[in-house]
């Protein structure tokens, strides 16, 4: 369960969030929308501690977000699998090492991590690519070890910022099959996006965020900004 | 917490290799570091041998009035060598000083027919004098002068050669005062390039850093491997510096043996190698693991 209560949050007197409140329950699939700088990569920062809130309470499961120490965010963060816009792979590792590092954060023994990365990569369609760089991949497939990355090790929610933003439209389309597979089996998933197509056609529960300010929250939402 | 351990060597060494040429210029600066530290270490080896020399050269000598029976110079010699400051008192007799005078001017026939025309032994017996502080010669004076044996003593060396033992004193000052503060700039100038050095090369994987601590690495996982990172250019810099000061010590001992005799560098070399390099490597994997912590610091805040 994540709660966003009140929650504002200013950058030097530019306000970015405004009084944002919302539920999400576990096994739903959220979209997040608004223009760009309406503030969806902002709600996705907060919630996983990369930002604080300037004013009120973020809460995921037991853990109060907005009040976590430096020193406990790593093992919050095992709970979020995040996706970004620019993929954020590690450069220096393959795609297997890539992905395997969610696992050896938690400490999972070698031989989990021999089977479970094989696997995910081949739920993304990359089991070739397993000992290829990021630099020798395509935006398509970094975009999937992400995705990989994020799903291994199961976590409860997983978050994705503008995930389809560098990709084609058969790309983006693989991308968003992925993250409804995903909520299917059980996982949370949060979608920031301003690409009125996906959310139109997903028809999932959408927040409609504007200026910073939360406008619309609807079940089977669709894209509508005014 | 072992298989946490064992990934984060096998990451330090991957990162190693995959960062191939960070890591080129990492070891070229720590080398450099590291050979500028092997200097110092053997110009403090120089300058205490030179030191030691000189202070060796500087002593006062007791000269005895002719009729002075030995046993008053032996239980003076005694009591002298009581004192706190003297670090050694070298009873000269008359025979062994002219044994000594005949050795040294045996070459010199002039000398030695001069020398026969006595038909005593001319020379006086000495008490010759060091102190273990240089400074202490000039109260070591006063306290001779003072003592109840002027009557003993023909004359006291140190006034003769006072101008030159100060100077010597002073000199000895310098060359110690200087060497601690050269030691302590190239020290620190070494230790600052190689620190910014790791910090550069830390600064560049900061991204990767951040993208480390969002899938929930924690601290120590993330710092481990730029830490083993740290301990190789250590390893492979200290290494390697051992490595070219081998062929430069044998090469510049015989002019510095022909400038200061009492020192043997390429000797020294052979009985303290073991120690040299032991040195070379705590050092260079100190600077590394130290500059590693300290550069990564800063990043793993968010």
């Amino acid at each position: 369960m994540i709660i966003f209560k009140n929650v504002t949050k200013t950058y030097n007197g530019t306000t970015a969030l405004d009084k944002v409140s919302f539920k999400i329950q576990p096994g739903e699939f959220v979209s997040i929308v608004g223009r760009s700088g309406a503030g969806k990569s902002t709600v996705v920062k907060l919630l996983i501690a990369e930002e604080k809130p300037t004013k009120g309470q973020i809460f995921f499961n037991d853990y109060e977000v907005n009040k976590l120490k430096s020193f406990h965010l790593p093992e919050f963060r095992r709970h979020i699998g995040v996706i970004f816009q620019d993929f954020r792979l590690l450069a220096q590792k393959t795609a297997f090492e890539n992905i395997a590092f969610a696992l050896e954060v938690e400490g999972r023994p070698q031989k989990e991590i021999n089977e479970l990365v094989p696997q995910v990569l081949e739920m993304v369609g990359l089991k070739d690519k397993a000992f290829n760089f990021p630099a020798e991949l395509s935006g398509g497939e970094k975009q999937r070890v992400a995705i990989a990355r994020a799903m291994v090790n199961q976590p409860e929610v997983i978050v994705a910022d503008e995930p389809t933003g560098n990709l084609d439209p058969f790309n983006t389309w693989e991308v968003i099959k992925l993250l409804t597979k995903i909520n299917e089996f059980g996982s949370t998933v949060i979608l920031a996006t301003h690409n009125k197509e996906i959310v139109n056609t997903l028809g999932r529960r959408t927040i409609t965020l504007e200026e910073g300010r939360l406008i619309r929250d609807e079940e089977n939402g669709k894209f509508i900004i005014g | 917490m072992l298989i946490n351990i064992s990934r984060v060597i096998k990451y330090g060494f991957l990162n190693f290799v995959r960062n191939g040429w960070l890591s080129f210029a990492a070891i070229t600066v720590m080398l450099l570091t590291l050979l500028v530290f092997g200097g110092l270490v053997l110009f403090n080896v120089i300058t205490k041998a030179t030191i030691n020399s000189l202070q060796n050269k500087i002593d006062i000598s007791i000269y005895f009035k002719n009729n002075v029976s030995e046993d008053a110079i032996l239980s003076l010699k005694s009591s002298l060598e009581k004192l706190e400051e003297i670090k050694s008192v070298e009873y000269i007799s008359q025979e062994k000083a002219l044994e000594e005078f005949k050795a040294k001017h045996k070459d010199e026939p002039v000398i030695s027919q001069a020398l026969q025309e006595f038909s005593d032994n001319p020379l006086l017996a000495s008490l010759n004098i060091k102190a273990k502080d240089p400074h202490q010669y000039a109260m070591i004076a006063d306290y001779l002068n003072n003592a109840s044996i002027s009557n003993l003593v023909e004359k006291i060396s140190y006034t003769q050669n006072q101008i030159v033992i100060d100077r010597l004193t002073a000199i000895v000052d310098a060359v110690e005062r200087v060497g601690v503060g050269l030691n302590i700039f190239l020290a620190l100038v070494a230790a600052l390039v190689i620190f910014t050095t790791i910090r550069l090369a830390i600064y560049s994987n900061s991204e990767q850093i951040a993208i480390m601590r969002l899938v929930g690495g924690s601290n120590w996982f993330i710092r481990g491997p730029y830490i083993i990172e740290g301990i190789l250019y250590g390893l492979i810099g200290g290494i390697l510096s051992f490595l070219i000061w081998i062929p430069l010590v044998k090469f510049s001992y015989p002019y510095v043996l022909s400038f200061i005799s009492e020192i043997n560098l390429w000797e020294y070399f052979q009985t303290h190698f073991i120690l040299f390099l032991g040195y070379q490597l705590m050092l260079g994997i100190f600077l590394g693991i130290v500059s590693s912590i300290i550069a990564i610091r800063r990043y793993l805040k968010t």
